[in-house]
């Protein structure tokens, strides 16, 4: 009997911390598990009983590079238990404020992680040396998306201007001026990167996917939606927890979230595409048309094209609402605390983001409940891995290794996200 | 590539944190090239694949201790730094995590996950200098990019870096807010937080959260005066001051002020 393990440790290019354990016996994967490493910060335990105001702030210190989803997906949460709509032009800042994450967010990862990939640079910064130009383009991109969240909340990172009820100061029409002419260019970078990176060699790779995604009658949601599935089914926000249910599989640590009662689902960009590409602005689509990328992508290695596509879209997007943007009467509309529960989702750039609170009659926190996309991932990217590497075993160690590591930044995860991550060591034989 | 060889040597950690504070030195849009070309960028996994071995000129640790294998690992990276600068609240005050130090971790635990025993974490989230000597903390939640490049240009250089411990007021000065405590009646931690973000809160209507940590002279006494006659409970008091630098010597002796 062969016995071989190829241990993958620190796993780069991502944001945050794991690792990866495949046990190889005869020539078939005994077992193949994701570790992550991540500390738990046990953020849904120190929610409680903080006041049903804080979670925007605190919850967006999750993730640094995707605190405006957490931001919006808790608002939408908390203001769904109280009752309160945002709309109108309060609710297209919002959509405003989260493209400019989108765009910076996936430009980080077009240019800085993946594109390295396919180009067999160790690094943005080491691909910069014989590649400076598509770098560049893709660092004023980011510069583009990270101004506009800047602009609207205060600062790239943890914004401080959102709150329940929309913002704190809403921003003058002249200054989005500047934000627009900057967008303008970045829309024609976002274009000149779908045709960049849609010319890469693709491993001739595809799974059978069940996606999930928001959907919204007339938006490629992004802010909200009615969570859908590849299925046809679909449900609304409030029943995420019948459908969506995290649970530890017997014999391993991890937490896996089963849809429907099977696990092994996806979210993210390739979900998104899937369900909803038809909702793409006119640009984005003729971009993904040009870029030959059909109907559905099941190809996980092609989803820096689509994460290129959504990025023309938000531009697109962004400069639209820009376009007709008129001041609202109020920064916000009123919040009051009161007892209940509320549902929030959004699409966070890796994927679909769930949050729920239950709040008291005094106003403070009882119970929170955070479903990130990357624990929702995680049992499809090791489904992933073994479909990837099993037939191609007879690899050097130094390349599956190598391939393996990109058939997980394919999905882009956020290992920071970390509220269900269990620390897995503690389980190796 | 010759003068390559003699690069000053960088290294980026990370501990419990959310990655914003290392993703600062990525959101460098405009100087990330240049500084790629005058350090070499050793270490730095959410970045690059390819981690170069030590020792390193400068490591810029983010997040904080909160297992007994990051423990270890830091006296590691203490090990193998000339200098260690802590980037952000995380490292340099224990971070939002740090709120478990007020409570039981294992009931936290076991709120958030349905096999608690499987946790491997330590009852408090300490700052990085309660465990290693540090060369310089760089506070805020996140860090400013401006801060981290003066941090970085600093230490490079063989100085001290020039990073003002005054308070968030001083700011909203040389921005020219107005002082939405005074004149808006909104709460605001500017007069006991340090600055550094440039008065963003204010300058967008809102009081200071404190997420830069405590100014270096603060009097928290008068300020939660203040506060209550704008209406703030103790409760509330206590909540501001604990969460982002909950473990911060001033904001711990405001919080106790105000029953917490």
């Amino acid at each position: 009997m062969t016995h071989k393990t190829l241990r993958v440790g620190a796993l780069s290019r991502v944001e945050g911390e794991g690792a990866l354990l495949v046990d190889v016996r005869d020539g078939r994967i005994a077992d193949l598990r994701l570790s992550i490493y991540e500390p738990p910060r046990f953020f849904e335990a120190l929610l409680r009983g903080r006041a049903f105001d804080e979670p925007p702030d605190i919850t967006a210190r999750i993730c640094g590079i995707c605190p405006v989803a957490y931001q919006m997906s808790a608002c939408q949460a908390i203001e769904s238990a109280l009752g309160v709509a945002v709309t109108g032009p309060l609710r297209d800042l919002r959509l405003l404020l989260y493209y400019g994450e989108w765009i910076e967010s996936h430009t980080l990862h077009i240019f800085l992680l993946h594109a390295p990939d396919f180009l067999g640079y160790d690094s943005g910064m080491a691909m910069a040396a014989d590649h400076r130009e598509h770098v560049e383009r893709g660092l004023a991109v980011k510069k583009a998306g990270n101004e506009l969240v800047a602009t609207l909340g205060g600062r790239a990172i943890h914004p401080v201007n959102v709150r329940l009820g929309g913002f704190h100061r809403v921003p003058r029409r002249q200054e989005l001026a500047p934000v627009a002419e900057r967008l303008r260019r970045a829309r024609e970078d976002a274009l000149a990167t779908v045709a960049w990176v849609a010319g890469f060699d693709f491993p001739d790779v595809e799974h059978d996917y069940r996606f999930l995604a928001l959907r919204h009658p007339s938006e490629y949601a992004i802010l909200s939606g009615r969570p859908a599935v590849s299925d046809g089914s679909s449900f609304p926000v409030e029943d995420w927890p019948e459908h969506v249910v995290e649970e530890q599989v017997p014999g391993s640590t991890a937490l896996r979230a089963r849809l429907d009662g099977t696990p092994g689902y996806l979210t993210g960009a390739l979900a998104r595409y899937a369900l909803n590409s038809r909702r793409l602005s006119p640009l984005a689509r003729e971009a993904a048309r040009d870029a030959c990328l059909g109907e559905v992508c099941r190809n996980p290695f092609r989803s820096i094209i689509v994460r290129a596509v959504e990025v023309v879209h938000a531009c697109d997007e962004a400069l639209r609402i820009i376009d007709g943007y008129t001041e609202p009467d109020v920064p916000a509309v009123p919040v009051e605390p009161a007892a209940g529960v509320g549902h929030g989702a959004s699409e966070a750039p890796r994927g679909t983001l769930y949050h729920r609170y239950r709040i008291g009659a005094d106003g403070l926190i009882t119970e929170a409940a955070i479903v990130p996309p990357t624990s929702q991932n995680q049992a499809r990217i090791e489904m992933d891995l073994r479909d990837l590497i099993e037939p191609r075993l007879g690899l050097a160690r130094a390349e599956l290794a190598a391939l393996c590591e990109r058939a997980i930044r394919n999905h882009d995860p956020c290992i920071s996200c970390s509220t269900h991550f269990l620390d897995l060591r503690l389980d190796v034989r | 590539m010759g003068t390559r060889k003699s690069r000053p040597r960088l290294a980026v950690w990370k501990f419990a944190s959310c990655d914003g504070c290392q993703l600062t030195l990525l959101d460098c849009e405009d100087e990330l090239l240049s500084l790629a070309a005058e350090v070499e960028i050793a270490y730095f996994l959410e970045a690059s694949s390819a981690p170069g071995p030590g020792p390193y000129d400068l490591s810029l640790v983010e997040g904080s201790i909160t297992t007994p294998d990051d423990a270890a690992r830091i006296r590691h990276v203490r090990e193998v730094s000339k200098h260690l600068v802590t980037i952000g609240a995380c490292a340099t005050a224990g971070g939002v995590q740090a709120l478990r130090d007020f409570a039981d971790v294992r009931e936290f635990a076991s709120v958030v996950y349905a096999r608690p025993e499987y946790i491997a974490t330590l009852a408090t989230s300490t700052p990085i200098s309660a465990n290693v000597p540090v060369d310089f903390e760089l506070r805020g939640c996140p860090i400013d990019r401006r801060q981290l490049l003066e941090v970085i240009t600093a230490f490079l250089a063989g100085r001290r870096p020039v990073v003002p411990s005054h308070s968030v007021c001083v700011e909203c000065k040389l921005r020219g807010n107005v002082c939405v405590l005074v004149a808006h009646g909104t709460p605001c931690l500017g007069p006991v937080t340090q600055a550094g973000c440039g008065a963003l809160c204010p300058a967008f209507n809102r009081g200071c959260y404190g997420c830069f940590g405590p100014a270096d002279t603060t009097n928290s006494r008068a300020l939660n005066a203040k506060l209550r006659v704008l209406g703030m409970s103790d409760p509330e008091l206590v909540r501001v001051y604990r969460t982002f630098n909950a473990t911060e010597e001033q904001f711990v002796q405001a919080s106790e002020e105000a029953g917490g």
